[in-house]
């Protein structure tokens, strides 16, 4: 057992720490969440995949450079530390890349991940719907076949990054009917402004429109956007659920990069010894979640897959970075109620995570009955 | 990177845990807490036997060299069974002692002779005064020389005692900050550090008065830094704060092990327990709690094997306290978990419950360490 990355993860880490210290913007971006940061962040995706930084874990044909988990995360502790910017493109990169790369055909990885690792096209997601949230299996919205392709129609929300994205992915309900929800569904890409879709933008708490409506009428798909077989549709968004995905959904450098800022505003106002502990939580957290990943990645690195134990990663993260930025807000003092202040958006923005990604609820299901092996029952 | 155990630790751990699972350490607790330590003892000779005394004992003196990361394994299996008896204190009194006799003359005198008769839990009330008048810098011969060799002196006295606490023929406890010495009636050896600057060790002579725990197996005594003085200098002092760092890692790998039973017996019990006509593990209230128990323990264990790793004091800070208080989170669903019944002395589960909040205390507190973490402790 031990902690120590080899030279070559060393070395590749120098060499990303060199490359962000030449070119991380010396000015927060404006917010990701307005039309104009968006924008921006898109720029910044194609600067990054100038020199191809911007998907490292990806194989090299389609922009990566073929990073091993131990290097993208790496990779990742070094982008955090640099105070690089969001990833605008993380809902393509994170969920419907690593499903092209199991599910995919040759043609659609070809087509489809280049411009997604440059920014050029950025992905929104369109899994829940009015009445189907935790019960995601439950969704309506249809696709009927027809000549060549699929006619989707129905109403997706909560879908992140449609206000400004290009394309979108989700599930999709072909052969109504059958005897389980699970069954019958298919998951297809379609394009944001194809004629039959209408965006809503739905402001987020504070406003920002991070999430929008999709609003179907009979959108064409061709089959070449269908992802698997028509009907897999369950059992290909889930497939990926269970393998690293569950380790990258949020890297550990993020939050060890914020307990690093949140100690240095301690130490800078007056180190309050009533916030102190929660200074020192903060740095245990970041520090037991990379802790915990390292585990996790050498398990997956020796050939075991990650399935149930993504849903306690998923719940620490979330609310530990609820509890890191209350603590920032709480250092503050009446400046923390600026909503333009250096901790607020990450604070609204964290006061999400308990909910999208599968509800902590329904993640302490999972864990409960998964991982301890408690019987089901009543949800 | 590989971090993760290899075959060899996750066998030990195993050949640990069914050894303690077939050997009735619940009994052997109730019993230590009668104060029958015999039971206690067999016990200890069964896993000195497997090797676990020897974790924190360097070769020369007969122990496995110094291996932190496997000695969290060993503990959190005592802590899983519920060992009674003062282990953490003998692993921290081995790494004082092999601190102490590494170190050079400037840093460490030892007592100079008459003790060679002395038997364990025998110093004596006829000792030195705190003057240490028989006190000289002789250094007893470094880690190569035989144990005991320099007869008589401090430094053979104490490499005696290194093999004999590798060979678990010997328990110690150890009083250090004016704090308890664990088991100090039943300790071979009670060691306590005091002075000023924590420069002098102390062999007591008596395990003076006793205060109960809320854990029954565990007994607080107060030793007088009185008896014989066995060793003195900024040596001591230093190898206390090692000494130190071993217990808390000790203690936060031990805790682990007790989160861990908490957990795994509540599950069997709301698994079989039905009200309502149902098993009450099937209730989500239930399955949340116990949820949230698994990754407090989840996210503590990595803590402890790092810590393990680097030795560094930080990183086991960040390891003892969030250890401790994931046992206390298992300790407090598993009293809510299992109703009434968990909240009485007969059912064996209060040997860990009560075990839970002495151990997130004992070998540094949660401020302690949080204060340690941001740097102001």
């Amino acid at each position: 057992m031990d902690l120590t990355h080899d030279a070559e993860t060393e070395a590749f880490r120098g060499e990303a720490r060199a490359w962000l210290a030449a070119h991380v913007p010396s000015a927060p971006l404006p917010s990701l969440e307005t039309r104009e940061g968006f924008a921006a962040h898109r720029a910044w995706e194609a600067e990054l995949a100038a020199d191809r930084w911007s998907v490292v874990s990806w194989p090299e044909p389609y922009g990566g450079r073929g990073a091993d988990i131990m290097r993208w995360l790496a990779f990742e502790e070094e982008y955090y530390a640099a105070g690089a910017p969001g990833r605008v493109s993380q809902n393509g990169i994170n969920l419907l890349a690593p499903t092209l790369f199991d599910h995919g055909t040759q043609e659609q990885r070809a087509r489809v991940l280049p411009p997604m690792a440059r920014g050029e096209v950025i992905w929104a997601q369109a899994w829940s719907e009015p009445e189907s949230g935790s019960d995601l299996a439950s969704l309506r919205s249809r696709a009927v076949r027809t000549n060549g392709g699929w006619l989707l129609s129905g109403q997706k929300t909560w879908s992140s990054r449609a206000a400004f994205a290009d394309r979108a992915f989700g599930l999709f309900r072909s052969e109504p009917g059958l005897p389980r929800p699970h069954l019958g569904l298919t998951y297809l890409m379609f394009d944001l402004r194809a004629p039959g879709v209408t965006v809503r933008p739905i402001g987020r708490l504070d406003g920002k429109p991070a999430f929008a409506e999709l609003f179907l009428d009979e959108v064409f798909v061709p089959d070449e956007d269908v992802i698997g077989a028509p009907g897999e549709g369950w059992r290909v968004a889930m497939s990926t659920a269970g393998n690293e995905r569950g380790l990258t959904l949020r890297s550990p450098g993020r939050f060890l990069a914020s307990a690093r800022r949140l100690a240095a505003l301690w130490g800078s106002t007056g180190r309050d010894p009533a916030v102190g502990d929660r200074v020192a939580d903060a740095l245990i957290g970041a520090r037991a979640y990379q802790l915990f990943t390292y585990a996790g990645a050498s398990r997956f690195a020796a050939g075991a897959t990650i399935g149930a134990e993504s849903s306690l990663n998923k719940v620490f993260w979330s609310e530990y970075d609820i509890a890191l930025h209350e603590t920032a807000l709480d250092l503050l003092g009446p400046e923390a109620e600026r909503a333009d202040g250096p901790w607020a958006e990450g604070w609204v923005f964290s006061l999400a995570g308990p909910v999208y990604a599968g509800t902590n609820e329904i993640q302490r299901d999972i864990i409960a009955e998964r991982l301890l092996g408690l019987p089901k029952g009543r949800r | 990177m590989r971090f993760l155990l290899d075959a060899e630790q996750r066998d030990f751990a195993r050949t640990l845990d069914s050894l303690l699972a077939a050997a009735d350490s619940p009994s052997a607790a109730r019993a230590w807490a009668r104060g029958d330590h015999a039971l206690g003892r067999a016990l200890w000779d069964r896993l000195a036997k497997a090797g676990v005394f020897a974790l924190a004992v360097p070769e020369a003196f007969d122990g496995a060299g110094r291996l932190p990361l496997e000695l969290t394994l060993g503990f959190e299996a005592l802590g899983r069974h519920a060992v009674p008896g003062p282990a953490v204190e003998t692993v921290a009194a081995a790494v004082l002692l092999s601190e102490l006799v590494d170190a050079g003359p400037d840093a460490v005198g030892f007592h100079d002779g008459g003790l060679d008769g002395l038997g364990l839990g025998d110093a004596g009330p006829d000792g030195p005064g705190p003057g240490g008048a028989e006190l000289g810098d002789t250094r007893g011969g470094g880690p190569g020389s035989e144990a005991g060799a320099a007869a008589g002196d401090g430094a053979g006295y104490a490499r005696g005692l290194l093999s004999r606490f590798a060979s678990g023929d010997a328990l110690a406890t150890l009083r250090v900050d004016g704090g308890y010495a664990l088991d100090a009636d039943v300790a071979d050896v009670v060691l306590v550090v005091a002075g000023q600057t924590g420069e002098e060790l102390w062999l007591a002579a008596e395990p003076g008065p006793a205060a109960p725990s809320h854990d029954p197996a565990r007994r607080l005594f107060t030793p007088a830094a009185a008896g014989r003085l066995l060793a003195r200098g900024p040596g001591v002092a230093a190898g206390v704060e090692r000494a130190r760092a071993w217990g808390a890692l000790a203690t936060a790998a031990q805790a682990v092990g007790v989160g861990r039973a908490l957990l795994e017996q509540t599950v069997g019990y709301v698994r079989e327990r039905r009200q309502f006509g149902v098993a009450v593990g099937s209730f989500q209230a239930v399955k949340h709690r116990l949820a949230d128990v698994l990754l407090a323990l989840e996210f503590a264990r990595p803590l402890v094997h790092a810590a393990a790793l680097s030795l560094d004091p930080v990183d086991i800070a960040m390891a003892k306290v969030t250890a401790g208080e994931a046992a206390c989170t298992a300790a407090r669903a598993a009293l809510q978990l299992h109703g009434a019944i968990g909240y009485t002395e007969e059912l064996d589960l209060s040997l860990w419950l009560r075990k839970a909040r002495p151990l997130r205390d004992a070998w540094g507190t949660p401020a302690s360490c949080r204060a340690r973490i941001v740097g102001v402790g």
